[in-house]
């Protein structure tokens, strides 16, 4: 009877069934909750079964691994044993790790805390939806009020309630420079557009690439555009369009779209098949004498063994001087955390002096906190830490700061499609036309 | 050979799950896909609230999307004579039985076993304009620094093309060789006494028959081309300027990172008609061939 192992097989996996469904059953998580209503755990309490963290985040090399690690490190110096998993995924600016995160959010099975930018990103798309945990109580608690500039604060907040913990700060709007370069054709840092233009022009003549860009990935393009949208309009109109009070086909937006189709006569030709690093590379190996991107350029300069403030330097992007554009990573609760008292815990090490210097000295950022001792740090680093708590703070469009992401899609694809056409009237009406498709709403 | 009631349960048995998984997973998803296509979610937040065909309106007046269905004829234009002709042609030198066949034959199937994914990586390299072809070129000494290959926008969708071309050339290959080993040897041997030479043997008696297959690899392979994602999301990312975008590509974009749900299920199910309208017109005509 040859039917016989069949019929065998399948009442076996039936049998099994019940078992299978029992595993994704979890816990409840009543004791965990009551646990996290009373102030510092005792670390005995998180040797439950369920305990474990989940930390989610995009990153997975280099300075950024390592300054998670660290984390890593002083959570488990402090939680008595609760196991991590380092739930990481792989992929530039964050887009892939994103589009699995919200599929681990919708799907019920929340990680114990995710690296979020503060700003929209975090607000618009998780606390809106109600997803988050408000971590009022946990800010009281640690006395972190007035620790973290407020405009800062404000990018995690929304309706009065703060809602995550900024671990570290990068500066956006950068223009690195190659010292070696400047100093042989006797040039210094451009401060205003007009000085940029006549250094990209005496560079140009002197056979080195003016300014390096990379447009493979669509980001770095709005990047050095937010620059000089800030640059051309200021804080406030920034802050205006993309809260939809300020028409998208404005002449300060031509004006920046004007700058940017002379900047391209000054770039590298073949910026569509580069990434970032490669176009610092550009900078770092002479090639180009400068570029604009965050200040993680600094920790990729760093592994190509030159050193800050003596082989490179940074100024704030032409026409941004005095404002900073912020680019926040924080950690924040969901409202379904399993664990939350591991979660909490995991919080207060990333919001603390010790874990705010720990992670920093290695992703190569600056602390979000100003009271941070400022000795370990190098020399662009520490001016960076000055520049921060003097500086008006700006969210990033490029990093998902500034407005909902959909919108951000249509500005990365109407960008790639101005850097071949060039041409500034119909790109302003293209913003336009998307800033209304996205619903952005004029009060 | 009669069957027991006993062993009909035990087929059923055996049957329903996946009769019951494609039931929910394939086409219970694309009913959810068309009924979230008539909604106005937008963001994390499900909303269910039925807005009519608006979505399908703003899409067609979407200027991105526009050009999606226009890169998609293109490339589906290209992909296709590319395939056939050079699956034909590779397929007339396999079928000579000459010496290396088989190996010929393997080599040519190979790509087929890698993912776009990975061959999408490796053409990447070829054709970035620092390393690759240019480079090569260059040892020729011709002066191609000039050559922007995917980084231009009026050259980036060959490149692309080419691409996928190599990749499933060798299936169209596959596909034309078992058609010409069905073309009997009686009936070439009786056109080669009858005078005809080769090269009228493969117009006159081999091609003709070719004509199923033809349509089958058709149909095959649009339906690849019209849902491309992953090649040039690898390669291009659908840049630069929109040269290569794909309603895949903007599906992807708008929902998974845009949050804008409504509008992203409105393109998959543009993308299924445009699928459905070429093989449903061939499953009836190959069924009233097989009746």
């Amino acid at each position: 009877m040859s039917t016989k192992p069949l019929i065998a097989l399948i009442a076996l996996m039936i049998a099994l069934t019940p078992l299978l469904s029992c595993q994704t059953d979890r816990k409840p998580d009543h004791e965990m909750d009551k646990a996290a209503d009373t102030e510092a755990p005792p670390p005995s309490a998180l040797k439950t079964a369920d305990g474990e963290l989940t930390i989610f985040s995009w990153w997975t090399a280099g300075g950024e691994a390592d300054g998670l690690a660290e984390h890593i490190r002083l959570f488990q110096e402090k939680s008595g044993g609760v196991s991590v998993v380092n739930a990481a995924v792989a992929g530039g600016a964050g887009t892939n790790a994103k589009a699995v995160l919200k599929t681990r959010m919708l799907g019920g099975d929340p990680p114990g805390t995710f690296q979020v930018h503060g700003g929209s990103e975090l607000i618009d798309t998780w606390v809106k939806s109600g997803m988050m945990a408000a971590l009022d109580s946990l800010y009281d608690e640690k006395g972190w009020r007035g620790k973290f500039p407020d405009a800062l604060i404000d990018m995690v907040s929304w309706q009065g309630r703060i809602y995550a913990v900024p671990s570290n700060i990068h500066w956006g709007n950068a223009l690195w420079c190659n010292k070696a370069v400047f100093e042989k054709n006797g040039l210094t840092p451009p401060e205003t557009m007009e000085q940029f233009f006549a250094v990209c022009e005496k560079l140009q003549k002197a056979g080195v690439t003016p300014l390096a860009l990379a447009s493979r990935n669509k980001w770095p393009v709005l990047h050095l555009f937010e620059n000089l949208l800030a640059a051309s309009g200021g804080r406030d109109f920034y802050m205006d369009l993309f809260a939809g009070k300020a028409a998208w086909d404005d002449d300060r937006v031509k004006k920046a779209l004007e700058n940017f189709k002379k900047i391209l006569e000054y770039v590298n030709a073949d910026h569509a098949a580069l990434t970032w690093d490669q176009a610092c590379g550009l900078v770092g190996q002479g090639k180009a004498a400068m570029t604009v991107m965050g200040d993680w350029a600094r920790g990729y300069f760093v592994t190509q063994s030159l050193k800050p403030g003596e082989d490179f330097d940074a100024v704030a992007t032409p026409g941004t001087k005095g404002l900073f554009f912020v680019i926040t990573d924080t950690f924040g609760m969901p409202e379904n955390a399993p664990n939350k008292v591991a979660t909490k815990l995991y919080l207060s090490i990333v919001g603390s002096v010790e874990g705010q210097l720990a992670f920093n000295l290695k992703k190569g950022s600056i602390p979000a906190r100003t009271d941070v001792p400022t000795d370990a740090f190098d020399p662009i680093a520490k001016k960076t830490m000055e520049y921060f708590a003097s500086a008006n703070l700006l969210p990033s469009a490029a990093h998902g700061s500034a407005v909902i992401e959909d919108f951000v899609v249509s500005l990365n694809d109407q960008l790639s499609v101005f850097l071949s056409e060039k041409d500034v009237d119909k790109c302003a009406g293209a913003f336009a036309f998307a800033a209304n498709d996205a619903g952005l709403k004029k009060d | 050979m009669k069957r027991s009631g006993k062993e009909r349960w035990l087929s059923f048995l055996i049957f329903a799950p996946s009769v019951a998984a494609v039931f929910i997973f394939v086409y219970g998803f694309i009913g959810w896909s068309a009924f979230i296509s008539l909604t106005d979610w937008r963001g994390l937040i499900p909303s269910y609230e039925i807005v009519g065909l608006k979505q399908y309106a703003s899409l067609m007046a979407h200027p991105r999307f526009q050009r999606d269905m226009i890169n998609t004829g293109v490339f589906t234009l290209i992909f296709l004579a590319g395939n056939l002709f050079f699956g034909l042609v590779l397929a007339a030198l396999l079928d000579r039985r000459l010496r290396g066949t088989n190996f010929f034959r393997n080599l040519f199937m190979f790509p087929m076993a890698v993912s776009f994914v990975v061959s999408g990586t490796v053409w990447v390299w070829i054709f970035n304009p620092n390393s690759g072809l240019n480079a090569v070129f260059q040892l020729f000494g011709f002066d191609s620094g000039k050559w922007g290959w995917i980084t231009d926008p009026k050259m980036a969708m060959y490149c692309v093309a080419m691409a996928a071309i190599w990749q499933m050339a060798g299936f169209t290959m596959a596909q034309y060789l078992a058609g010409m080993k069905g073309v009997s040897d009686d009936i070439r041997e009786a056109a080669r006494i009858d005078g005809a030479g080769e090269v009228q043997v493969f117009r006159h008696i081999i091609l003709p028959q070719l004509w199923p297959v033809t349509v089958g690899a058709i149909v095959v392979l649009s339906h690849i081309s019209l849902k491309i994602f992953d090649l040039i999301f690898v390669m291009t990312q659908g840049g630069p300027a929109r040269a290569t975008d794909m309603p895949g590509i903007f599906m992807f974009e708008t929902t998974f990172r845009g949050d804008f749900f409504a509008r992203g299920a409105a393109i998959g199910i543009v993308m299924l008609i445009m699928a459905a309208l070429l093989i449903i017109p061939y499953l009836v005509y190959s069924r009233r061939m097989d009746a």
